[in-house]
């Protein structure tokens, strides 16, 4: 019999629950080990960051709405969901990204968005609080999201970062707009049919396919952008975020770089990295009056 | 409502006996006060009557310099040694030392900033002594705050602190740097120096190992010397929104917390009790002659109630007393600086100019001294400079909503969001809008209460990081 011909997938831009391609026209091609073409995907553009922003930004207050129960079976959702696809990604991992131990990472992956899963509903327990105040009044500190992060997803792994990066962000109710490793674009957008099919909101996680340098000053000027987490651990980019991201007082979240086997330990999860993207509030009230 | 009466109070002032100033102060570095390497001096005037109180050392690079490197080796050779109860108990004695001595510091902060005595001696200096006694007790429990993460102290930490609240800001800022195990270099602001270094005299009585606690004097140029210090691990900062943008940019250290400008809404809904509202709005706007981050700036008031509203306002502001800040009838007392009342009338005049109706409770201030009478406008526009910029001052802008939902949008639309006050009688009302003020600290039924247990900080360009509570102790430790 003769070999079929193959049908091959058209990587699109995953903006506001849509796969769409970039106004901008602009492709970038990604490429196997052997420098074989795997596919091309988008080059996200600055209007695409800007229309991102919008879909994350108007996603943002209903997801955090959404009870913390309900957000918590979604992120175990796609934790099912990514399990199910178990052997393409672990294809891609060895192909794309280059990983020498696939299936690790894949079910390091997975096992991420169940952890997570978990800490919707436990994280107010953790992070806030009663206050003992010293008067005749109720006071209590509870944790909220912060609003959009952008995501830059880790550049040192090709699955398990980017999904660390993520759950941690929207498990507490923030909407996320990531920025696919350079290194792996086609696993992103595999990951985003994953989304596709979880029951995420659409706008609450949003993934660009680009070039990351290209786009990153126009994330840290972006003033509907709240927060930005960067683990790249290159100085002078760091610098540059902190500068452009004053403006509107962007926090900042920057880490050291890890190895794909370091993202795959358990010590690389942790209510810490949800802490990271959350804001105090306390609210007071007088007793007996 | 019947015309305002009028008492005539005999004065009352508070005797500054016990108020010994020296002629000059030096910085405090390394357990000791000395003079700045370039013998810089400045004075700082009591803005009640525009009388030189005392010079300070104006500190340069040299100075902090040296007050980094007497932190850095305070840190290295003792206090990161010393066993965490250790530290505690030190915080322990300058919480019962300033107990002791308030008196003295009540009367000194009145007189450095010109606010009313019952205010420094009811509520900064008890404030700031429960801070230091809050914070003693979390030294050697500070695993509890991080169940299952690792905790360590980042190291020196520098702390830039304003002049709206002197000795309570060095309080909410060297109280849980050293209960988290860091040294400090601590920058108080140039109108506003002496309790800190008063605090700095009672820090050595305390026996605290010297440089555990350096204090540097001196104007902008020396805390941005402190600022972009390489060899601290860490800034907190409390003051403009525009100084803490740059200090995002200029830090060296990405340990960073920032506590800036505010313009807070405060919600009046037509079931509130009103008169306990009108005290509400009156102590959110007028407390401190309104030198307050937090401040209810912006009050809105549901339509239907409006003119009641701010006819008891009215009525109210009316028996406020502006005067000689040491006099303990005084309500509203003297502004920080020449600067700020210069920054005060610019900011009115363009509400007048942009057709806000300016209100005064009186045109009789002393003629000694930088007084602005307590004010408010009506008929303001969101629009308006005085109802988006942080006027800092005794202004109230006064605006109206119909529904909840105009109210959360009005509230929230402004870029800062360090505060907020709901004032109703409905219980699921609060809890519904609680929710939805972007804002760190929301008062509902209340407004202007702090408490060291209660996290205090911004949204948005209202900052970042907590001071208070078990929250506020991850800014000055590396949680892991």
């Amino acid at each position: 019999m003769a070999d079929r011909l193959k049908v091959n997938k058209t990587y699109k831009l995953y903006i506001g629950g849509a796969f769409v391609r970039s106004e901008s026209g602009y492709t970038m091609s990604s490429h196997d080990q052997e420098d074989n073409l795997i596919a091309h995907v988008c080059k996200a553009s600055r209007k695409d960051l800007r229309d991102t922003v919008k879909a994350a930004r108007s996603a943002q207050k209903g997801w955090a709405g959404r009870t913390a129960y309900n957000r918590g079976q979604i992120l175990y959702r796609i934790g099912e969901m990514l399990e199910a696809r178990s052997t393409e990604f672990e294809d891609l991992l060895i192909r794309e990204a280059g990983s020498d131990d696939p299936k690790a990472e894949l079910q390091a992956s997975v096992d991420r968005c169940v952890y997570y899963a978990g800490w919707s509903d436990k994280i107010d327990a953790i992070l806030g609080s009663v206050n003992p105040i010293a008067g005749s009044f109720f006071g209590f500190t509870v944790p909220e999201p912060t609003g959009v992060v952008a995501v830059v997803a880790d550049e040192a792994s090709g699955l398990v970062g980017m999904v660390s990066q993520i759950c941690s962000a929207v498990v507490s109710g923030n909407t996320v707009i990531v920025i696919a490793p350079d290194r792996a674009p086609v696993i992103a957008m595999e990951f985003a049919e994953v989304l596709a099919t979880s029951d995420v909101p659409k706008g609450v996680i949003n993934i660009l396919t680009t070039e990351k340098a290209g786009l990153m000053t126009h994330l840290a000027s972006h003033r509907d952008i709240n927060a930005i987490d960067y683990r790249d651990g290159d100085a002078a980019v760091e610098q540059s975020l902190l500068d452009e991201g004053a403006d509107n007082l962007k926090r900042m979240r920057f880490s050291d770089s890890m190895t794909a086997a370091e993202w795959n330990e358990e010590s690389a999860q942790g209510l810490s990295e949800i802490a990271k993207f959350v804001e105090m509030k306390s609210v007071w009230h007088p007793v007996g009056v | 409502m019947s015309e305002t009466p009028t008492w005539d109070y005999a004065p009352a002032p508070e005797s500054s006996a016990i108020v010994n100033l020296k002629e000059e102060y030096g910085h405090f570095i390394g357990g000791e006060s000395v003079p700045s390497a370039d013998g810089a001096t400045m004075e700082t005037i009591n803005p009640a009557n525009e009388q030189v109180l005392t010079r300070f050392a104006k500190g340069g690079q040299e100075d902090v310099d040296r007050a980094v490197a007497s932190a850095r080796k305070a840190y290295d050779e003792v206090w990161s040694k010393i066993s965490a109860a250790d530290r505690g108990k030190y915080l322990y004695r300058i919480a019962r030392l300033l107990q002791e001595r308030s008196r003295e510091f009540a009367i000194l902060e009145s007189m450095d900033g010109g606010k009313p005595i019952r205010e420094s001696r009811d509520i900064d200096i008890p404030l700031a002594a429960h801070h230091f006694f809050y914070h003693a007790g979390w030294a050697d429990k500070l695993p509890y705050a991080f169940p299952n993460q690792t905790v360590n102290p980042l190291g020196v930490a520098g702390q830039i602190i304003p002049w709206n609240f002197p000795l309570l800001m060095a309080a909410w800022k060297l109280a849980p740097a050293l209960a988290c195990g860091n040294t400090v270099v601590l920058k108080p602001a140039e109108t506003t120096p002496l309790t800190a270094l008063l605090l700095a005299e009672l820090i050595q009585d305390a026996g605290l190992p010297p440089g555990v606690v350096n204090v540097v004097t001196g104007a902008g140029e020396t805390g941005a010397a402190l600022s972009s210090h390489a060899g601290v691990d860490k800034i907190a900062f409390t003051g403009s929104t525009e100084v803490g943008k740059l200090i995002q940019r200029t830090a060296k250290t990405r340990n960073l917390t920032l506590e800036l400008g505010g313009k807070a809404a405060n919600i009046v809904f037509e079931d509130a009790p009103l008169d306990q509202a009108v005290e509400g709005i009156i102590n959110g706007i007028y407390f401190n002659q309104g030198h307050v981050c937090c401040a209810g700036s912006r009050l809105l008031v549901q339509e239907s109630v409006a003119d009641l509203l701010v006819e008891k306002l009215d009525h109210r502001i009316k028996s406020l007393r502006v005067g000689d800040p040491l006099d303990k009838n005084t309500d509203v007392g003297a502004i920080n600086s020449r600067e700020q009342l210069d920054r005060i009338c610019e900011l009115v005049e363009s509400g007048k100019a942009e057709g806000s109706e300016l209100h005064q409770s009186t045109e009789d201030l002393p003629e000694k001294g930088w007084f602005f009478a307590p004010s408010y406008f009506t008929g303001v526009a969101p629009s308006h400079r005085i109802a988006r910029e942080e006027i800092f001052g005794p202004v109230l802008s006064i605006m109206t909503f119909r529904t909840p939902d105009e109210a959360v949008e009005k509230a929230n639309n402004t870029m800062y969001g360090l505060s907020a006050g709901i004032w109703t009688d409905k219980g699921s009302r609060i809890f519904k809008l609680l929710g939805e003020m972007n804002a760190g600290v929301v008062w509902a039924n209340t407004f202007n209460k702090f408490d060291p247990s209660s996290p205090f900080g911004g949204y948005k360009e209202s900052g970042y990081g907590r001071e208070g509570g078990k929250q506020g102790l991850a800014a000055y430790l590396e949680v892991k």
